[in-house]
């Protein structure tokens, strides 16, 4: 497959013959997308078939041993690494919280290009996760499915314009999943955010995305609408 | 009782050394039955540092009738070889060996250079040799422990690393408690040297110039100088060391490498454990 970058203005991220290789091992092969701006795409796929690579590729957390990410039309190896992650966040599926309050992890993202949020701004982020109140809290009294929360929050206080979350829910309880899941929806809908999921969950995959991207053995093996893809909805 | 049954210096010598060794290896043996396995590196130290040590003191009375420039390329050579040793303590971060020597070679330059230009140190190959050393020696210890821990650090927080990276921070700032933590674990030694220093340790220098005739107080405030000297270099010679290192792990495109290496596609695996 070999796709020119797109003049598209509605396609958000292109991805263009991506692979991965390690060691001499190829990870992932020949992967190419499209995504739109407010679009979902859930990614699955069995154990070590190059789903998380894949999404680390995207935050360029990895370099690409082939094929490149066009980010709003352009190259994403000609944007400086910062202001594409910022653009482009990640939430892992563990939450790593930064020792210290939860306000301290919301303010680090911007703080970093040398912005300072407002309490009031902190209190909205945390409004948005069903977190009221916890700007003071230490992060070290959080239960997994607040701290998965909190990260998601201190992702957002960056303003992404595409949120990709690795999992984000594989390790809470039944509860913290649905609640979790609930808010991505709601954030997605409020603010057009487009997002990319990996999940095991195809009854997820179902619920959140409108596309789904099936990878196995780091290569797509099926690629389209989610209903037609999965077979769920 | 050694002496009264050996009368030749060098026998008497080896037959120390002996000891010396044995003793050594009764501390190994019983690390090994705790699980330590130490013995291959101890064993190996302990025999290069025999055959060293007794080669310099050789090399030493040749020095005595050298001219001074020769003692630039024995302090030359002294910087690599310790360079050397403190990368290992960094095994599979790149460029360790260029930042460990850099560290080195940087701190105790400036800080022989300085006191040789005050006159602390007299400008002769007999003074510079043996204090270069010790000053090279502790600017090696501080920086294996550094970069001991700095990998330690940066191989137990890759989750934070990354996190902090994914939110547009750089580099440097992700990486800089650990730095901080390796370059303060790295001057415990010699803290602890300096705060017990004639109390728990009386150091050979001082003994050897009382030994040698010099006035006691003039022996202890000297040492007291060289143990100034040896922490200036410790902690000089780490923080410039963390400084390149730091660099090292983190490609142009400002990517983790210990991640990278260690991922080798398996994160998925790992995460779906």
């Amino acid at each position: 497959m070999n796709l020119a970058p797109t003049q598209d203005s509605a396609v958000i991220l292109r991805v263009e013959n991506l692979g991965y290789e390690s060691d001499g091992k190829t990870i992932l092969k020949d992967i190419s997308f499209d995504l739109s701006r407010g679009e979902h795409l859930a990614i699955v796929g069995s154990s070590g078939s190059g789903k998380s690579t894949l999404l680390r590729l995207l935050n360029r957390l990895l370099e690409p041993s082939r094929g490149t990410v066009y980010f709003g039309g352009q190259d994403y190896k000609e944007i400086p690494p910062r202001e594409l992650r910022r653009k482009i966040g990640l939430i892992l599926q563990q939450p790593y919280l930064f020792p210290g309050m939860v306000a301290d992890n919301l303010r680090f993202g911007p703080a970093q290009r040398g912005e300072t949020i407002s309490d009031e701004a902190i209190a909205e982020l945390l409004a948005n996760v069903d977190l009221p109140d916890f700007a003071a809290r230490d992060v070290a009294n959080l239960s997994g499915g607040e701290a998965q929360r909190v990260s998601i929050a201190r992702t957002l206080a960056n303003s992404p314009e595409i949120l990709l979350m690795d999992e984000p829910t594989s390790s809470l309880d039944e509860e913290s999943r649905q609640q979790v899941e609930k808010l991505v929806c709601g954030i997605a809908q409020r603010q057009e955010l487009t997002f990319i999921i990996v999940t095991h969950d195809m009854e997820q995959a179902g619920r959140l995305a409108d596309k789904a991207l099936v990878l196995e053995q780091g290569r797509i093996q099926r690629y389209g609408k989610v209903e037609e893809i999965l077979h769920v909805k | 009782m050694l002496n009264n049954l050996f009368s030749n210096q060098i026998v008497l010598g080896l037959v120390q050394a002996a000891i010396a060794f044995t003793l050594a290896l009764v501390v190994v043996l019983i690390a090994n039955r705790r699980g330590i396995h130490i013995e291959k590196e101890v064993i190996v130290s302990l025999l290069r540092g025999i055959v060293q040590i007794t080669a310099v003191g050789s090399v030493l009375l040749a020095l005595l009738k050298s001219p001074n420039w020769v003692g630039i390329p024995i302090l030359l050579g002294m910087f690599f070889a310790a360079g050397r040793t403190a990368a290992r303590r960094a095994q599979g971060v790149n460029g360790a060996f260029n930042a460990s020597f850099y560290g080195i070679a940087l701190a105790s330059g400036i800080v022989i250079g300085v006191m040789s230009w005050l006159g602390v140190i007299e400008y002769k190959i007999m003074s510079l040799v043996p204090v270069g050393s010790m000053v090279i020696s502790a600017a090696m210890n501080s920086n294996a422990l550094a970069l001991n821990r700095f990998k330690a650090e940066i191989t137990a927080h890759i989750g934070l690393i990354e996190t902090a990276l994914s939110l547009g921070a750089s580099p440097e700032e992700t990486v800089r408690p650990y730095v901080q933590a390796a370059i303060q674990a790295s001057l415990i030694p010699r803290i602890d040297a300096l705060r017990t220093l004639g109390i728990v340790w009386i150091p050979g220098l001082m003994t050897g110039m009382i030994l040698a005739g010099s006035d006691p107080v003039y022996a202890a405030i000297y040492q007291f100088v060289v143990m100034g000297m040896i922490f200036a270099t410790a902690g000089l010679s780490a923080m410039i060391t963390m400084a390149f290192i730091q660099k090292q792990v983190f490609s142009p495109a400002e990517q983790l490498l210990i991640v990278s290496a260690q991922q080798n596609g398996n994160s998925d695996k790992k995460n779906n454990s």
